[in-house]
């Protein structure tokens, strides 16, 4: 069971704002999908080596050469806040 | 002219060298126009333009002049990605999708992007800011999800086939409730690059269209090796050369857990209708067991949203999309999603992100990713013993709207039966198989990784010895 402050908890780890109604609601509803989750118990798997994706390749590389990339103004097209060739964000400290 | 609806690609391309690929195009505009099915975000005010381009360079190309519908997750240059999610409201892609790059070389002229549930994450197209797409078949119905947008065009004549994405079920859902035919291929054979990631160790972009031939004819198109993907994997497939109508000898397995609890008696029915058929076409079939099956779906869940916590990290009002104030870093990120994400988007990274903190991955995430294994060699035991596995593709038909979006739990559990064929990244098809009371049953054709051909001959087989493909949804007023 998740508490109330686990969800603040998670909602700061996720960055994501939520108001104290919001909280409430999303206990509970991540309560009843957690406890769905729980039934993964019933199965063995202590030898069960775990399937991270299906591929079969592993450690994909190609030269280390420069190669073309998007234009920088094309880049920053999509936003207003940006200066000097780069983006531009709050006040981190 | 006749009547530019529901056409296949072999008749649309006829229609561009009697006609002209502005004129066919036009006329799907003109569709689009009229529509009341909510399909498109965007229609694309270049479509007539890029075609008569092509009609004036003649009609080079597979695709050539041929009108295509792309799902909203799939950038194309200077049209709005939205993934229907307000948080990228305004942003343009600078770039092509490696898919749309082999689209536009073929030909193709693109429509429009179409309506899906937020960052493809639903079964209905509810979870969308545009609110939901109609299903052709009953208006009142969803048309499945995530892919909902080009199912319904496709079903509802606005397209003659479409691009989406499937995750747990994306692509095979919607084209199950809205009666037409969706692929899933094997993971690696379809490549990623410029499609927005939600959990990218289950996705592929896949097909949507009006029959089987058209599947095929979309993947000589998009499949193949791409190095921009680095899951992506060099197999040459000849999709087109498996339709051969001749299943003799083939040796179907059917899963026993595919057929659980909840179905719905007449997609039962239906399903084996279509098995015994397949047996009268000289297929031999036996029942298969697969017993972590039941364990798929919360495995699935919580890889997908812990992958998805990730993947949606980088929505931060920084670089593209909406962006609130705040009056330092950490309060305009935290503003900007919470009132850009809707409510299943920051459920789902909530619970990805706790399945992946401290304390907590190796209860969740880890285990998940070990019942993934076990789900794996379900797999590779029933394909061991058969050519292909046949399931029902959802377990009931198209739900009606705002009849299951408010719990959670019961919108994902309509995903049993497409999302352990992600877990496990074999491909799998969606053909019409039957209806109930007016509404469409799809029929789920499971395949070996990389064996499309098998799963397309089957399909192809089927599909020209039954008439369920040729019923046209009414009229939607």
């Amino acid at each position: 069971m998740i508490t109330k402050e686990d969800v603040e908890h998670i909602g700061w780890l996720a960055r994501i704002e939520i108001s104290e109604q919001e909280t409430v609601e999303y206990m509970e509803k991540l309560n009843s999908v957690l406890d769905y989750f729980g039934q993964l118990d019933e199965l063995p798997t202590e030898d069960v080596a775990p399937t991270y994706h299906v591929a079969e390749i592993f450690n994909v590389f190609r030269e280390d050469v420069v190669e073309e990339s998007l234009p920088q103004e094309d880049v920053l097209a999509n936003t207003e806040h940006k200066q000097d060739g780069a983006f531009k964000s709050p006040k981190i400290v | 002219m006749s009547e530019a609806k529901w056409m296949s690609v072999a008749q649309v391309r006829e229609q561009i060298r009697n006609n002209s690929a502005e004129e066919v195009t036009a006329r799907y505009l003109e569709t689009i126009g009229k529509s009341k099915l909510n399909g498109y975000v965007t229609v694309s005010e270049k479509a007539v333009e890029q075609a008569k381009e092509i009609d004036s360079k003649g009609h080079d190309g597979p695709l050539a002049g041929v009108p295509i519908a792309i799902k909203d997750n799939i950038s194309v240059t200077g049209l709005p990605n939205t993934c229907s999610s307000k948080i990228l409201e305004g942003y343009v892609p600078p770039f092509n999708a490696h898919v749309i790059e082999k689209l536009q070389a073929a030909g193709a002229v693109i429509l429009g992007k179409t309506n899906m549930d937020e960052f493809a994450m639903g079964s209905s197209t509810e979870t969308s800011c545009y609110g939901p797409s109609l299903n052709p078949w009953d208006p009142e119905r969803v048309p499945g999800g995530s892919s909902g947008g080009s199912a319904a065009v496709v079903a509802g004549g606005e397209a003659p086939f479409a691009l989406g994405s499937d995750t747990g079920g994306s692509v095979r859902c919607p084209a199950a409730f809205c009666g037409i035919v969706g692929l899933k291929p094997t993971y690696g054979s379809v490549s990623r690059y410029g499609v927005v990631a939600y959990a990218n160790s289950l996705e592929q972009v896949g097909p949507l269209a009006n029959n089987v031939s058209d599947i095929a004819v979309l993947m000589d198109v998009i499949g193949g090796y791409d190095r921009r993907d680095s899951t992506s994997i060099d197999r040459k497939i000849a999709y087109q050369e498996a339709l051969k109508d001749d299943i003799k000898g083939l040796k179907i397995g059917v899963p026993k857990e595919f057929f659980g609890e909840g179905i719905d008696p007449a997609v039962e029915k239906a399903v084996w209708d279509s098995i015994h058929r397949c047996e009268d076409l000289g297929a031999s079939w036996e029942e298969v067991s697969m017993p972590n099956i039941p364990y798929a779906l919360a495995s699935y869940y919580i890889i997908a949203m812990s992958e998805a916590s990730s993947n949606l990290a980088r929505f931060d009002g920084t670089r593209y999309g909406y962006r609130d104030k705040g009056e330092n870093w950490h309060s305009m990120i935290s503003k900007t999603r919470a009132e850009g994400f809707g409510v299943e988007a920051k459920r789902r990274i909530f619970l990805g992100t706790y399945a992946l903190s401290a304390g907590y991955h190796d209860k969740y995430y880890l285990k998940a990713l070990k019942v993934r294994t076990l789900v794996k060699q379900d797999f590779d035991r029933a394909l061991s013993k058969a050519d292909v596995l046949m399931a029902p593709t959802m377990p009931n038909p198209a739900f009606k709207i705002g009849e299951k979006i408010e719990d959670p739990l019961t919108l994902y559990l309509s995903d049993v039966n497409t999302c352990p064929i992600n877990l496990a990244g074999v491909p799998s098809l969606s053909v019409p198989c039957g209806f109930t009371d007016g509404l469409p049953i799809g029929l789920q054709v499971i395949g070996k990784p990389f064996d499309e051909a098998t799963v397309l001959r089957a399909a192809y087989a089927f599909e020209q010895n039954t008439d369920h493909h040729t019923r046209r949804p009414p009229e939607v007023a």
